[in-house]
This record gives structure tokens, sequence and C-alpha cells, in this order.
């Protein structure tokens, strides 16, 4: 700004020097803005793909053709219309949305030790809680499969993934205590001065200050639960009255054999709900992943 | 105040930690500790799930690097993954993150359009791909056809379905592209006036003031990039599962890492041991495998504090 108030302002022809700096301008915005829309295409294409292919007949879907002859809506009535595609649905929101309020409610508590309490070994426990975080799932998969299987008899429903849910999650624990340690300690202080005892602290100072974290933590685990396939693949898989969307979508295009169409009209279904959730929730998203990845 | 009041005030406090602690350390030790050391002790057992186990030594260690013919398939593909899908990952995040720092008309739709992707459930996304690269009749071909350009057979061929996962990867950048959009902006402002005052060109802006200001940030994109590698599992399973054409779903067997082991990674080692061919002690094995690769870099990634842990008070 304070070049362009340098120098004197000049009422007549711009300069050579002037008329090539905008042109240079005017250059730079058309390549970076075709860059943009190139890209743009990459990322949109695949999407519009999907709904155009989930709209075809079945004989066109297996053509080479981009864009549907007759749009057939009622391709997605037929989805809907499959056996088990709505116990799918109903299975999924319960692992979600159970599994989203038990996690969210045991993990705080924990994220709230490790950020605000000192006490020795918090910085193992921390430690633990992110090399947690990093296992890949398969590693204690057979231990874990034997214990529900068969000393808990639990295998053939979506228990197994829902009730460890009830003690914390460490990427949830992870990502809040990263939010909780922003909270100034003078708040925690006052509300000690006024004579809350820690419990009450939390619920009635750090709980209201904390709700974008909070917010982040459920979208997540809600996305994981949904998106989920290798969890219902080992408990549910034997009862498919257990299975959810994410892994019923795969036998979906098994039993469906040739019928892109309906395959893709039942990804858009599997897709839909996640993308309507974004738009609603789009900054509690965007602040989540910024937080595990750069604060420090 | 007397030792006395001290100490209970102090037990008190103790107590208060652990109590708000409790949910983690029941599920530290009955989701974490127990499992590990059981995943130890039946890496040295025969097992199947019936009868009891018997003790094997390290047979199943054997067993696993000599004669399991999956084993080397998979990690080999791991490298290749770690290799090329991270660095490209890498490469094209922080591309898409500076384009969209320089983009000054309709940010905002540009930004969630290049994160949406993201979002697409893995199960979803991995279908959407088979079908758009499907090698009869998929747009993509379709497309390259009429440019006249040559159509790969994708995930039906062993030399493409890897640059094909990776070309589904690139397609959901959307996390790093906000990671590495978040450090752009951080970057002072007065370098780049300082830098351009020197009449430096572009590059050495981006090469002397923009590289070494994000450094820490493609230092920590790289490592948790290798760490999701190593528990890369629902795209290459689904991938080769629908492009073989064999039916899922309840258990049924089918060719694992199809086409020709190519889609193989080891956390599907693991389900093909225990679950398809009983085997735990085996699975364990490469439980643990997995196990030593996942933490080797968790530790990198934890060495450089910095980057991931906020200091607390």
């Amino acid at each position: 700004m304070t070049q362009v108030l340098d120098k004197p302002v000049q009422l007549g022809t711009p300069t050579v020097a002037e008329r090539t700096a905008r042109r240079k301008a005017l250059l730079e915005w058309i390549a970076i803005h075709s860059l943009g829309i190139a890209a743009a295409l990459f990322f949109t294409l695949p999407f519009v793909f999907v709904v155009l292919t989930s709209l075809m007949s079945d004989q066109q879907a297996l053509t080479r053709d981009l864009v549907p002859d007759t749009w057939q809506w009622s391709n997605y009535t037929k989805v809907f219309d499959t056996p088990g595609f709505l116990t799918w649905w109903k299975n999924t929101l319960i692992y979600a949305g159970l599994g989203t309020v038990l996690t969210v409610v045991s993990s705080v508590p924990v994220a709230y030790a490790l950020a605000k309490f000192r006490f020795r070994g918090r910085n193992v426990a921390l430690m633990l809680v992110i090399s947690m975080m990093m296992l890949p799932p398969q590693v204690v998969i057979i231990p874990m499969y034997l214990f529900w299987a068969k000393q808990l008899d639990l295998s053939g429903s979506l228990w197994p993934l829902i009730i460890p849910m009830a003690f914390g999650d460490a990427f949830s624990i992870f990502l809040l205590r990263q939010f909780l340690t922003t909270i100034p300690n003078e708040y925690l202080d006052a509300a000690k001065v006024d004579g809350c005892g820690e419990l009450r602290t939390l619920l009635k100072v750090v709980l209201p200050m904390a709700r974008p974290g909070i917010a982040a933590v459920a979208l997540f685990q809600f996305f994981y639960a949904w998106n989920d396939y290798f969890g219902p693949q080992i408990y549910a898989s034997e009862n498919p009255g257990a299975w959810t969307l994410s892994y019923g979508l795969e036998s979906f295009k098994g039993a469906h054999h040739t019928d892109w169409n309906l395959t893709m009209a039942a990804t858009v279904l599997v897709m839909a709900p996640v993308i309507v959730v974004f738009f609603f929730a789009q900054k509690a998203f965007v602040e989540g992943v910024t937080l595990t990845g750069v604060k420090g | 105040m007397s030792t006395h009041t001290l100490r209970a005030k102090r037990r008190r406090s103790a107590l208060r930690t652990v109590a708000f602690l409790s949910p983690w350390l029941i599920g530290f030790g009955v989701f974490f500790a127990y499992p590990l050391v059981s995943t130890v002790y039946f890496s040295l057992m025969k097992y199947d799930g019936f009868g009891t186990p018997v003790f094997r030594g390290l047979d199943n260690w054997a067993y696993v690097f000599n004669d399991y013919p999956l084993f080397w398939p998979a990690l080999r593909n791991t490298l290749w993954l770690v290799l090329v899908m991270v660095t490209c990952r890498v490469v094209f995040g922080l591309g898409i993150g500076l384009l969209i720092t320089k983009i000054k008309t309709g940010t905002g739709v540009f930004r969630t359009l290049f994160y949406l992707p993201y979002l697409a459930p893995p199960v979803a996304a991995t279908l959407a791909f088979v079908f758009l690269l499907n090698p009869g009749t998929g747009p993509v071909n379709s497309v390259l056809d009429g440019l006249g350009l040559p159509t790969p057979g994708w995930f039906t061929d062993p030399a493409w379905s890897k640059p094909a996962l990776t070309a589904l990867a690139l397609w959901g950048v959307g996390d790093l592209m906000v990671i590495f959009m978040a450090a752009l902006l951080d970057v002072p402002k007065e370098q780049y006036e300082a830098a351009e005052l020197d009449g430096t060109s572009a590059w050495q802006r981006f090469r002397y003031v923009t590289l070494p200001n994000i450094s820490p940030i493609v230092m920590f994109a790289v490592v948790t990039g290798v760490i999701q590698t190593m528990q890369y599992y629902t795209q290459p399973l689904v991938a080769g599962k629908v492009a073989s054409g064999i039916i899922g779903g309840s258990g049924q067997q089918f060719e694992p890492g199809y086409p020709d082991k190519s889609t193989l990674t080891l956390p599907q080692l693991v389900y093909n041991l225990g679950f398809q061919r009983f085997d735990y002690g085996s699975a364990c094995v490469v439980a643990l495998v997995l196990f030593a690769l996942a933490m080797a870099f968790t530790a990198l990634l934890m060495r450089r504090r910095g980057g991931l842990i906020q200091a607390g008070d």
C-alpha cells in the first residue's frame, strides 16, 4: 500500500513501465485462475461422472457415453428398495451417532487433565496417547477379536466397535488437548476463586469455551464411524443385519455385478450425507484439521 | 499449613487426576497394553481359534519371512507407496496450497471444491475410481482414447494399479492443502518484500523464503504420510476386490492383492492370515512388524516436538 501512496498521482497516460507492470499483473491473474479452474475440474469431475452415470439406464452405463439419454431418477428408489439398504443406514447412524456421543463424553475430561493439570508422568501419558493414535488398528486385532468374539460372544454386531469409544479415543483426546491448552489459565483461576471445583470449572467454564474443539472432534468421530470399513468387516461381516453403509456398499457392487448405474447411485447416497454435514459445519472442520497439524 | 493437610491435599489432587484420566486409563489397559502383550504371546503360538494354543517358538516368524508368499510383495508395495504416493501427495498438496493462496477471486468456492474429495468415504471414493478408470468403458479412458493417447488397464494391470491408487490419493489431498495453506499464510510478508526489493525471481523467493519457513510442516506432512501408508488398507483392498469382479461381503475368499499381488499392503496380510487362513500366530507376526514400523516413524515425529505437541502449562 505504501508504495502506491509514495508515488505521485498521475492523471495523464501511464508510463511504459506502469503499463508493462499492469499487463504482467493481468497475465499472472489469468494464469493463476486458469490453473485454479484446471484443478477444480480435477477435483469435481469424478463427482460429476459418478452422478451422471447414476442416472443412466443399466445398458447405457456399460457404454462409453458420458451423459444419460434418459434421466432415470428411479435408480435411486431402486437402491432404497434393495433389501438391507435401510438397515445399513440405521446401523451406520447408530454406530456413528452413539459412538460420537460416547467419544466426546469420555475424551473431554482426559484431554482437560492432560492440558491443565500438573502431575508427574503427564508427558509420558501424552506420548502414549500419540502412540495409540498412530497405531494401525490391525496391530491388536487378533487378541481384540478373540476377546469380543470368543469371550464376550459379541461378534456379528457393532458393539465391539461402539463400546471402546466409551473409554476415550486417542485422536479425539489429542485434538481436544491441543484446543484446551489455548484457553488462558486466568479463566480457570477465576472460576476457582469463585469456589468452583475442577468438575464445575470444566462444566461451567471450559466446556462453553471449548465448543469449537468439541464440534471438530464430534465431526471427525462421526466421519470416522461413517467411513470405517475394517471394523465392520471384522466384527459384522457374518451378519448382514449388522452391516454399515461403507461395508454394505462393496457387497452392493458384488450383487449388482454389471449395474454400474445402481452402484453409482448407491455411491452417491453414501457420499451425500458426509458432504451435506460438511457444508453445515465447514468452519469447525477446517479448524480441526489445522489444529492437529500446525498449531505449535 | 501443617505437613499433614499438605499431604492430604496432594493425595486429593492425585485422586482427582486419576478420576479425570480414568476412561483413558481403562481404555489404555484393555484396548492397547493387554492386546499388545497378547499379540507378542500369540506370535509364538500355533492357534486357529479352537482348542488351546501350542508353543511353536519362532516358527511363525520363520514362516512369515521365508515361506509366506505375500509378505515380501506387500513390503515392496509399501516401499513403493512411501516413495511415490507420499512424495506425490506432499508435492501436489503444497502446489494446491500455494495456488489457493494466490487465487484472489472466488477463493472460498475454489477452497471448498479442492477440499471436498478428501471427505468422500474411502469405500465410495474407491468404487467411483474403479468405475472412472474402468479400462474398457470408463470415462477417463474414453477421454484418453478420444485424444489418441494410450489407455492403461489401471486397476486391472499390475503395473498401473498403484499409480491408479496414487491418483485416488491425490484426489483426496484436501487435508494437506489446508495444512500447507495455513503454513504459507504464516510466512512473514516482510521477508517476501525484502526479497522482491533484491530483484529475486519467483522461483528464488519460493526456494529461499517460502521453503525454509514451511519446512517443519513439510516434514510433518511426510512423516504423517508414511504413518498413514502403514495403515493403508481400505482403498487397496476394495479396489482389488471390485476390480477383480469377485463378489465381496460375507467372508468369501478372494485373490488378495489383485492384480498379481500389486495392491497388497501389510494390514491386508493380518486379515489374510488371521481371518481367511485362521493362522492367528503368523497374523500376529505381521502385526508386530507393522507395529515396529509405525512406532519407528511416530518416534521420528515426536523427536521434533514443535510440530506436533503444543507446550502445556
